[in-house]
């Protein structure tokens, strides 16, 4: 528990996945990637991978779409047709009238405004609850309008990758807490709440319930820049949203459980998803023990368990086992 | 996770020119990033520094005539005021206007405040306090201030009425008249006027409406004066009158009637709002509150 939590944490600040210490890996581990060596050849893995596409539909793919359209649509109806469902934005609402206040917006105006209500109180601990208890990062993948978008913006960079036409640029993952520290610093010294007004979250948010506006010049810019110089730039390098998220993740029981006994380590899973280093472990060798939680910088988009023709990783809740 | 001294330390090939490259380059590339980004939304400073972000709020907005500071720290653009505004006044501020992007804010000649939800919706579904929660009734707040920007164009001053609708038939706003529809708002253009001498901003003047409102209330028990009633119901009879038409003597030596801004004005703008020439005789300073005027 102590190491899921400081290697979370390790992972969020930027850190590479720490690998297993030479000789810590119990045996039955260690057998397993012995009796798996040299076993399957190239075209069996292919054989696998083709028998697996088709029976497999992207079930969670589809559920998270249809949640995210869901919450986000509810927002919409909610205001057009008056019905006080849930009212506001993303950043601050009201769910059949009790108080929910996005995380890290609420953070910005407690750092710039230095006072809090205890309306914004009651949403912190609200949204806090709901969230350590849904998974943290669930909130990136399963609610921020953003990222749908910027998910159709990744199969174009991949399709143009493909096609040679673009490259596919990184940067170092420590962007993203240098990025937290500094907008939490701008909102404390300034006085105002400068991430705001350049949050692709808040920004589409808005725009759905209230119409659009230039505003949205922006949130383009930032997927024309994600579909030909650096894939998923937003989310993996940038957003603080992500972190503080990542964070309340930590203490979840919603997780992705990786199981290495019939995993081929031939790396689909890491193909798709949106934040590689947490599936590290499932490289040949890299596991610390034959059943291991995938940590809490997932955003639990459930790509990799789609992918994997192996059943190898699975959402699992803690205490009660697989969902 | 880094070796100790006591075990042995794991061997770790140099890295190759390639990748030591690689790792300079996206350094570099971060570096940018970081500065780029963040300089970008430092950008948002610029309307607020040069005061163009200003805006006639809601009631109850926390702030200075001057400075928005901490209006727009309190504020998490949510718009859950927007949703509550029986006639729509809100609107929320786009990227133009920086760091107030997502903030309400009322523009008073589209779509004045009337109060007409009686109990400062806005204020009460205000999560954080941006509209604040110490004001319980309309006259407390202090939106701006009215100001008869062009006597000239007042029909009051010409010695004019007024007959017809007060916007022309296009105009999209409403307002309540309670003697219509208690509740419910309804278009001015629904609503024609045929005054003698035109009185719209007073006659229209939501503190107007509660004063005599209350008079009549006051008159109907035993006829006490307006002071006395506001004494009784608690501060929801607005205790200072707010515009009044008063008579003035004009250059050619006649007396004229002109609007009178008074103490208890609060800035809603419906004055501005109903004000039938084009532009409006009379607008709202948002750079002034009845204290500021007044002390």
């Amino acid at each position: 528990m102590k190491g899921y939590i400081l290697e979370s944490l390790a992972q969020i600040m930027g850190a590479k996945p720490s690998r297993p210490e030479p000789g810590s890996q119990p045996e039955e581990l260690k057998e397993i990637y012995r009796e798996k060596r040299g076993a399957l050849t190239k075209a069996d893995v292919e054989a696998a991978r083709h028998t697996h596409k088709k029976t497999c539909c992207n079930k969670w793919q589809r559920r998270r779409w249809a949640t995210l359209v869901a919450v986000n649509l509810l927002f919409v109806v909610s205001y057009y047709f008056d019905v006080q469902v849930l009212e506001g934005a993303l950043t601050a609402s009201r769910f059949v009238g009790f108080h929910m206040a996005d995380l890290n917006s609420a953070l910005q105006v407690v750092l710039a405004y230095k006072h809090i209500v205890l309306n914004l109180v009651i949403g912190i601990v609200t949204v806090f609850i709901l969230w350590a208890l849904l998974g943290g990062r669930t909130f990136c993948s399963w609610v921020c309008p953003y990222h749908l978008l910027a998910e159709w913006a990744e199969y174009l960079h991949l399709w143009l990758v493909k096609k040679k036409l673009v490259k596919d640029h990184s940067f170092h993952r420590g962007a993203r807490p240098v990025f937290y520290l500094v907008f939490a610093l701008l909102a404390l010294f300034t006085g105002y709440t400068v991430f705001e007004t350049i949050s692709p979250t808040g920004i589409l948010s808005r725009a759905l319930i209230y119409g659009p506006g230039i505003a949205l010049i922006w949130v383009g810019f930032l997927l024309l820049f994600e579909v030909f110089y650096s894939r998923r730039a937003w989310c993996r390098y940038v957003c603080p949203i992500g972190v503080t998220y990542g964070v309340v993740g930590v203490f979840s029981p919603l997780r992705v459980k990786y199981n290495a006994v019939n995993c081929h380590h031939e790396g689909d899973c890491r193909k798709v998803c949106m934040v590689p280093h947490v599936l590290d472990i499932t490289i040949r060798g890299q596991a610390r023990a034959v059943n291991i939680d995938v940590a809490a910088d997932c955003t639990r988009c459930g790509m990799c368990v789609d992918v994997c023709p192996t059943d190898s990783l699975n959402f699992v809740v803690k205490g009660l086992g697989k969902l | 996770m880094s070796g100790s001294p006591n075990k042995p330390e794991r061997r770790r090939s140099p890295l190759s020119p390639k990748k030591r490259e690689q790792n300079r380059r996206e350094f570099l590339r971060t570096t940018a990033l970081v500065l780029g980004t963040a300089g970008f939304s430092l950008l948002g400073f610029l309307p607020v520094v040069q005061g163009k972000s200003l805006r006639l709020r809601p009631p109850g907005a926390i702030k200075q005539p001057h400075d928005e500071q901490q209006f727009l720290a309190s504020c998490i653009k949510c718009g859950q005021c927007v949703q509550v505004c029986p006639v729509s006044a809100i609107k929320l501020a786009d990227l133009n206007e920086g760091l107030g992007v997502g903030t309400p804010f009322i523009d008073a000649r589209e779509q004045a405040c009337d109060f007409s939800c009686d109990g400062l919706q806005c204020v009460l579904a205000c999560p954080t306090g941006a509209l604040t929660h110490d004001l319980d009734f309309p006259a407390d707040s202090r939106m701006g201030f009215a100001r008869l920007a062009r006597p000239n164009a007042c029909l009051a001053v010409q010695g004019q009425g007024f007959r017809g609708q007060a916007r022309g038939p296009a105009f999209q706003g409403v307002l309540r008249y309670e003697q219509i529809d208690r509740w419910n708002p309804i278009p001015v253009a629904d609503h024609p006027y045929d005054l003698d001498l035109c009185d719209l901003c007073v006659r229209q003047c939501p503190i107007e409406i509660r004063i005599t409102a209350c008079a009549e209330k006051g008159s109907a028990t035993n006829g006490q004066r307006v002071e006395r009633v506001a004494e009784q119901l608690g501060n929801e009879c607005p205790p200072k009158h707010a515009i009044s038409l008063q008579p003035v003597l004009s250059e050619d030596g006649s007396s004229r009637m002109t609007p009178i801004i008074q103490e208890g004005c609060v800035g809603c703008g419906v004055c501005e709002m109903i004000c039938p020439p084009e532009p409006p005789a009379i607008v709202i300073d948002i750079d002034k509150t009845t204290d500021t005027v007044n002390s």
